[in-house]
C-alpha cells in the first residue's frame, strides 16, 4: 500500500517506517513559529512551566507582524516582550520592523522552509507552506511553547482528501478563485482534521505564489494542512531562495504514491470556475463576482499572507495601471515583505498602484484581522484579498468583508462595486511584462 | 470532573474572532480577555454568564484563528466547559493543552436550549439535560489525549517526558 505526502513526511519525522491515518505520532519539528499576538502567551507558558532553554535557537522563528509597526502601547509591550525573549535565547529568526514581513510570506522567502519539513506555527495560516510539499499546520501558543522546549509535537496523522483540478482556468481566474470555489463546495468544516492535497493539470501549471494562496486557505475548510506535491515548479522556486540561517541542503522530493489511499477524491473542472467571491460571513458563502455587481464598497485591501506576493501585486497593477480608484473607495496595498516591496518598486508595480490612487502600506497583518491600518466602521464594506470574512473580522461587527482575488479586488476598486476585470474594460490578452510572476 | 450549570446555546461555525475579537489581542491578560468573551456574537454574554455555566454549540466550534486567547477568555468568563457537536481542530488542541474541559456530543449539543440546566460528567462523557430530562453519551477522547488531560495539560506532560529522558 502506498502513502500520501503527509504520511511520508510524518513517518520520517517520527522515525517510523510508515504511519497510517489515525496514528498519534511525536514528530520532530524543523521550524516552530509565533507572532506578536500568539508568542506572548507561549513565552509566558514556557516560563511558567519552568523551562529555561529552547531546544534549538535556529529552529524557532518569532515574527512581529500582526500589530506592527506598534499600533498602541499594549501592542508595543507585546512586541518588546518577544524581542527580549529572542535576544535572551539567541533566536536567529527574528526580524525588526524594516526587515520583518508577514510571517507566511517571509519565512519561505528567507529559505526557512523546505520540502519534507514539519513546521508548526502559532498562527492558523501556517498551513501555507504545504505549497512547498512541507507538512505545516497551525497550533496554539501552548503547543508552540512545548515545541520550543521539546523540539517535538504530537500529531494525529490525518486522512487526505485529494482535489484534482482539470482544465485550464480562464484568463482572470487564479489560485484564490479555485480555493474559494473549493471551500464553497465542501464547506468551512468540509476537511476538518484532514489534509487537502491539490493536484491535477491546473495545479501543475500554477505558480508557487498561486499554490501558497491555495494552501494558505486550507484552514478555511477546517483542514489540518494543504499540500502540493514536489515538482519542477517547486524546484525552481527553491533554487531562487537563500539557503536560510539553518544552512540546510535542500530537502527531499515528495509526492503521494499512485496507490496511496485517499479518504475522498474530488474532481473539479477549473475551466468552468468564474472569478469567485466569498460573501459575509463565511469563506464558504461563495458566488460568482459577476452576480454581485450591486454590492457597493468603501474599501479594498490587496495583500496579506494569502495574496501579498509579487504575482498578486502584478495582477492588481495590470488592471490599475492607467486607471483610477473610484472616488468613494479607499485602496490599501499590503505587500507581504520588504523584498516584495522592493521588487514592486523596481518593476514599476508600486508606482502604478500609487498613481491609480492606492495607499502602499508597510508589511503587516493589520486590517485583515481588524487590528490597524484599515479598520472598518459600522455599515462599511470591504473587498479584500485576505482569508476570513467572519462577523467583525475587519472592524465593527456591523461591517462586511467580501473575499476575492487580486484581479477582482482591483476591478472592484476601480468600479466602486464588486466587479470582474471584464467589466472595467480589461483586454484579456495574455501578455505584458507582468503576466508571469516570480516563478 | 462534573459540572452543572446553565446552557448558553449557539449555532454552528462559532469562530474565534467572535469568541474574542482581535481588537482585544493586544493583551493576553485573562481577566481582560474574559471581559470581552463572545462579544461579537452575543453582546450581553459577559453580563449574563454565571460561574460554572456551560457553552453549547453545534458543529465546528472555535473555527478560524489559532488564538489561544479564545479558550483563555472562555475560562476567565467563568464558563466551566464547552459541549459541541464538533470542534475546529486548533481550538480542540488548545482546549486539551490548556485544560479547558470540552465534550463532543452532537445529540446533546443540538438539543440544548439557552437556559437549560446541564450536568456534564467529563470523565464518563455523559451530558445530562436536567431541564429536558435527557441524557447522552459523548464521544470518548483518544487514549493519548486522556493521558494529556490526566497530566494537567501539554506542558506538564512535556516536562515529565523531558525529565524521564534526562534521567534515562
Amino acid at each position: 500500500m502506498g502513502h500520501t505526502i503527509v504520511e511520508k513526511i510524518l513517518a520520517r519525522a517520527a522515525g517510523r517506517d510508515a504511519v497510517s491515518p489515525g496514528d498519534i505520532v511525536e514528530a520532530r519539528v524543523d521550524l516552530a513559529l509565533a507572532n506578536d499576538v500568539t508568542a506572548p502567551i507561549g513565552i509566558a507558558e514556557f516560563e511558567k512551566a519552568g523551562f529555561t532553554k529552547v531546544f534549538d535557537p535556529t529552529k524557532i522563528a518569532l515574527v512581529p507582524d500582526h500589530f506592527t509597526p506598534n499600533k498602541d502601547i499594549k501592542a508595543a509591550a507585546q512586541a518588546k516582550l518577544i524581542r527580549e525573549f529572542a535576544k535572551r535565547h539567541g533566536i536567529k529568526n527574528y526580524w525588526e520592523v524594516g526587515r520583518v514581513g508577514i510571517e507566511h510570506v517571509l519565512l519561505p522567502e528567507q529559505g526557512l522552509v523546505a520540502p519534507g519539513d514539519v513546521v508548526i506555527g502559532a498562527d492558523s495560516h501556517t498551513c501555507t507552506y504545504g505549497a512547498l510539499a512541507a507538512f505545516s499546520t497551525g497550533v496554539g501558543s501552548t503547543d508552540f511553547a512545548a515545541a520550543m522546549a521539546w523540539g517535538r509535537v504530537w500529531l494525529r496523522v490525518p486522512d487526505t482528501i485529494r482535489f484534482v483540478y482539470h482544465g485550464r482556468p480562464s484568463r482572470y481566474v487564479g489560485g484564490k478563485d479555485l480555493m474559494l470555489h473549493t471551500i464553497g463546495l465542501i464547506g468551512v468544516d468540509g476537511a476538518l482534521y484532514q489534509a487537502m492535497e491539490f493536484t491535477g493539470p491546473a495545479i501543475k501549471r500554477m505558480s508557487v505564489d498561486g499554490r501558497f494562496t491555495m494552501c494558505n486557505m486550507a484552514i478555511e475548510a477546517g483542514a489540518k494542512c494543504g499540500l502540493v506535491g514536489y515538482d519542477e515548479t517547486t524546484a525552481a522556486y527553491l533554487q531562487g531562495r537563500p539557503a536560510g540561517s539553518r544552512g540546510r541542503d535542500g530537502g527531499v522530493e515528495l509526492n503521494s504514491d499512485p496507490d496511496a489511499e485517499f479518504i475522498r477524491e474530488i474532481d473539479i473542472d477549473a475551466s468552468a470556475i468564474e472569478p469567485t467571491v466569498a460573501m459575509p460571513h463565511l469563506p464558504s458563502n461563495t458566488a460568482p463576482a459577476a452576480s454581485l455587481t450591486d454590492v457597493r464598497i468603501d474599501q479594498v485591501v490587496i495583500g496579506s499572507c494569502t495574496n501579498g506576493r509579487l504575482e498578486d501585486l502584478h495582477q492588481a497593477a495590470e488592471l490599475l495601471r492607467g486607471r483610477t480608484v473610484h472616488p468613494d473607495v479607499r485602496l490599501i496595498i499590503l505587500p507581504g515583505t520588504q523584498q516584495v516591496c522592493l521588487d514592486a518598486a523596481a518593476d514599476g508595480t508600486m508606482q502604478a498602484l500609487i498613481e491609480a490612487g492606492g495607499a502602499f502600506s508597510t508589511p503587516t497583518c493589520g486590517p485583515c484581522l481588524g487590528g490597524h491600518m484599515g479598520v472598518l466602521a459600522e455599515g462599511e464594506r470591504s473587498v479584500s484579498t485576505t482569508n476570513r470574512n467572519f462577523v467583525g473580522r475587519m472592524g465593527h461587527p456591523g461591517s462586511e468583508v467580501y473575499l476575492a482575488s487580486p484581479y477582482v479586488a482591483a476591478a472592484s476598486a476601480i468600479a466602486g462595486h464588486i466587479a470582474t476585470p471584464d467589466m472595467i474594460g480589461a483586454s484579456g490578452a495574455r501578455s505584458g511584462s507582468n503576466a508571469g510572476g516570480r516563478s | 470532573m462534573i459540572f452543572e450549570g446553565a446552557a448558553h446555546a449557539y449555532g454552528r461555525d462559532v469562530d474565534t474572532d467572535v469568541i474574542i475579537p482581535a481588537r482585544y489581542l493586544n493583551s493576553s491578560d485573562p481577566a481582560e480577555l474574559g471581559a470581552h468573551c463572545m462579544e461579537d456574537i452575543d453582546a450581553d454574554f459577559v453580563a449574563r454568564v454565571r460561574p460554572g455555566d456551560i457553552i453549547v454549540a453545534a458543529e465546528n466550534f472555535g473555527c478560524g484563528s489559532s488564538r489561544e486567547h479564545a479558550p483563555v477568555a472562555i475560562r476567565a468568563a467563568g464558563v466551566s466547559c464547552v459541549v459541541a457537536a464538533s470542534f475546529a481542530r486548533i481550538f480542540y488542541r488548545n482546549a486539551i493543552n490548556t485544560g479547558l474541559p470540552i465534550v463532543v456530543c452532537p445529540a446533546a449539543a443540538h438539543e440544548a436550549r439557552t437556559g437549560d440546566t446541564l450536568r456534564v460528567d467529563v470523565v464518563a462523557g455523559v451530558v445530562a439535560n436536567l431541564t429536558q430530562g435527557t441524557s447522552h453519551q459523548a464521544d470518548a477522547f483518544p487514549e493519548f489525549m486522556q493521558e494529556l488531560i490526566a497530566q494537567g495539560g501539554l506542558l506538564p506532560y512535556v516536562k515529565a517526558r523531558l525529565a524521564a529522558e534526562g534521567a534515562a
